[in-house]
């Protein structure tokens, strides 16, 4: 999954050309007009040490480590609070997405990252079956730090679990297979096909 | 046959045992009192939400949407595509008009699809149920079939984002959308107008991994449903219902406070009012006991 980080260098000077290649809608980046109204839109936004305008101001500065090693874009809840005020029609939350999964790539996001990391166990999950697995996710969330505190945590949330048993709407069938999709070889199949394509054109970037 | 037939994406969330089950039901119900039919996408799978960002690049993203309406295209060729998940909604919607804005992404797509021989044309509508009871059946229809209406329940209609933003249902505002009061009026029930958190992020699946971040917003959620004298929140969103509903406890712990707020489906509030019982209208499901709606339903 990684980018050649040689061709990446070569173009440091100019980050903003590569985030118009590499991330997901980054040629919109240059139209923004920096009003400031996205930045106040962000529901973590006391969280986010740069703000969207921020960062879209520091792509144009070329400021790529700075950009990629922050934890900003992993404050972003999909709100889409941004998208549909923003005066230029930038897809803010698609951008944050886009430079969030880049940052990843590269190994550039900050470890640790609960987000970064939830993400990622998200789709491994979903990806093994073609369907999420919550109670698989939820455990793997409490065992994250390791597996004292994952039965801590699991005691602390125990009630919770125990509430949604009895709702009927966790199962712990699900630990022993659950749902999934009948052909999750032809989806994986699929996917990794969609992700050959896609790294290849990453790593044709700069060459 | 049904008056209304659609190609349903029901997503992960609402399977059997999962945190939606009880929103899954509740639909069946009142799609049995509306003769609407949903004809489930066979083996459909996960759209991969709006947190799969960190694992997939944005073409296996977009292709695991491309899937379904490959899927729906084959089994459901005359059908429009229907959701009642939000982020599924969501995720198929915008992958949709991606696919429309750039014929490029959309032939890697299918490219990649020829793995396992399935191709997309992309032409497909993508619906969330919401706008086929506005928009399709309406507020009088639904009015006309109410026989047991939700006298005094006062429900704060909580829509959240992504039901709202940034597709949103056309004619409703983004800041301010009717369409729930509305939904509970015609209902016999009381919408509460002056619900300030209608369309408050609750923090969606950050609240997995920012669990104090997101909490404080669903402690405001929850708040101002009190301060406007709540019975009930009422929401379409599976994560929003869950985030509001299954927290609450822990809220509590951590902020002094003594929630007990019931949070429930707009399906569940139309089984009810169509006058179905506790158990068809998932009344069961709730962690939090509805108790004012199950003493409509019992009457
Ligand atoms: S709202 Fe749009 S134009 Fe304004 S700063 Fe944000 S991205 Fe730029
Ligand atoms: S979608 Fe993300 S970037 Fe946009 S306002 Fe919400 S949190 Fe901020
Ligand atoms: S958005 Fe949620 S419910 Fe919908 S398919 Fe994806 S994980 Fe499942
Ligand atoms: S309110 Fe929460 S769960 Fe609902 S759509 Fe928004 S972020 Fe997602």
């Amino acid at each position: 999954m990684s980018t050649n980080t040689g061709t990446v260098e070569k173009y440091r000077n100019n980050f903003l050309k590569e985030v118009e290649a590499n991330v997901e809608e980054g040629d919109w980046v240059k139209m923004c007009m920096q009003c400031g109204v996205c930045a106040g839109s962000c529901p973590l936004g006391k969280h986010w040490a740069h703000p969207p305008q921020e960062i879209f101001m520091m792509i144009r500065a070329g400021k790529r480590e700075e950009v990629l090693t922050s934890d900003s874009m992993w404050m972003c809840t999909s709100c889409y609070n941004c998208i549909v005020r923003c005066p230029r029609e930038l897809p803010i939350t698609h951008i944050m997405h886009g430079l969030a999964n880049y940052a990843k790539r590269l190994g550039l996001a900050p470890k640790a990252q609960p987000t970064a990391w939830f993400s990622q166990v998200f789709w491994d999950n979903m990806m093994k079956k073609g369907r999420v697995n919550e109670l698989k996710l939820g455990l793997s969330l409490y065992f994250k730090d390791g597996i004292v505190s994952g039965i801590k945590e699991s005691i602390k949330h125990q009630k919770l679990g125990m509430n949604m048993m009895k709702a009927k709407r966790m199962s712990p069938m699900e630990l022993f297979g659950g749902h999934g999709v009948k052909s999750a070889g032809d989806l994986q199949k699929i996917i990794k096909k969609a992700q050959e394509i896609e790294n290849a054109r990453l790593e044709s970037y700069g060459k | 046959m049904a008056k209304h037939e659609y190609s349903y994406y029901p997503g992960c969330s609402s399977q059997k045992g999962a945190s939606g089950s009880n929103l899954q039901r509740s639909v069946d119900t009142m799609c049995e009192e509306l003769d609407v039919k949903l004809n489930q996408i066979p083996d459909w799978n996960c759209c991969s939400a709006s947190i799969g960002y960190g694992g997939g690049g944005v073409l296996p993203r977009m292709t695991l949407s491309a899937r379904n309406i490959a899927l729906s295209e084959q089994h459901h060729p005359d059908q429009e595509i229907v959701a009642t998940c939000a982020a599924c909604w969501l995720a198929t919607k915008e992958a949709q008009e991606r696919f429309e804005d750039d014929p490029s992404m959309m032939a890697e797509a299918n490219q990649a699809l020829a793995e396992a021989g399935l191709e997309f044309k992309n032409k497909k509508k993508i619906r969330h149920m919401v706008e086929v009871l506005i928009e399709d059946i309406g507020y009088d229809q639904i009015g006309s079939g109410v026989k047991r209406p939700l006298e005094g329940l006062k429900v704060a209609g909580y829509v959240g984002c992504q039901t709202n933003r940034p597709f949103g249902i056309d004619g409703e505002s983004f800041e301010n959308p009717m369409y729930l009061d509305k939904l509970v009026d015609t209902l016999g029930g009381e919408s509460i107008k002056t619900y300030e958190k209608k369309v408050q992020c609750c923090g969606g699946a950050l609240a997995f991994s920012e669990p104090v971040k997101s909490q404080e917003m669903i402690h405001g959620i929850i708040e101002s449903a009190y301060d406007n004298g709540a019975d009930v929140i009422a929401t379409p969103c599976p994560l929003c219902q869950a985030n509001v509903e299954i927290y609450q406890d822990e809220i509590n712990a951590k902020y002094g406070t003594k929630f007990d707020m019931p949070v429930v489906y707009y399906s569940q509030l139309i089984s009810v009012a169509y006058g179905r019982d506790a158990k068809d209208s998932s009344l069961d499901g709730q962690i939090i006991k509805a108790k004012k709606l199950e003493k409509i339903a019992g009457k």
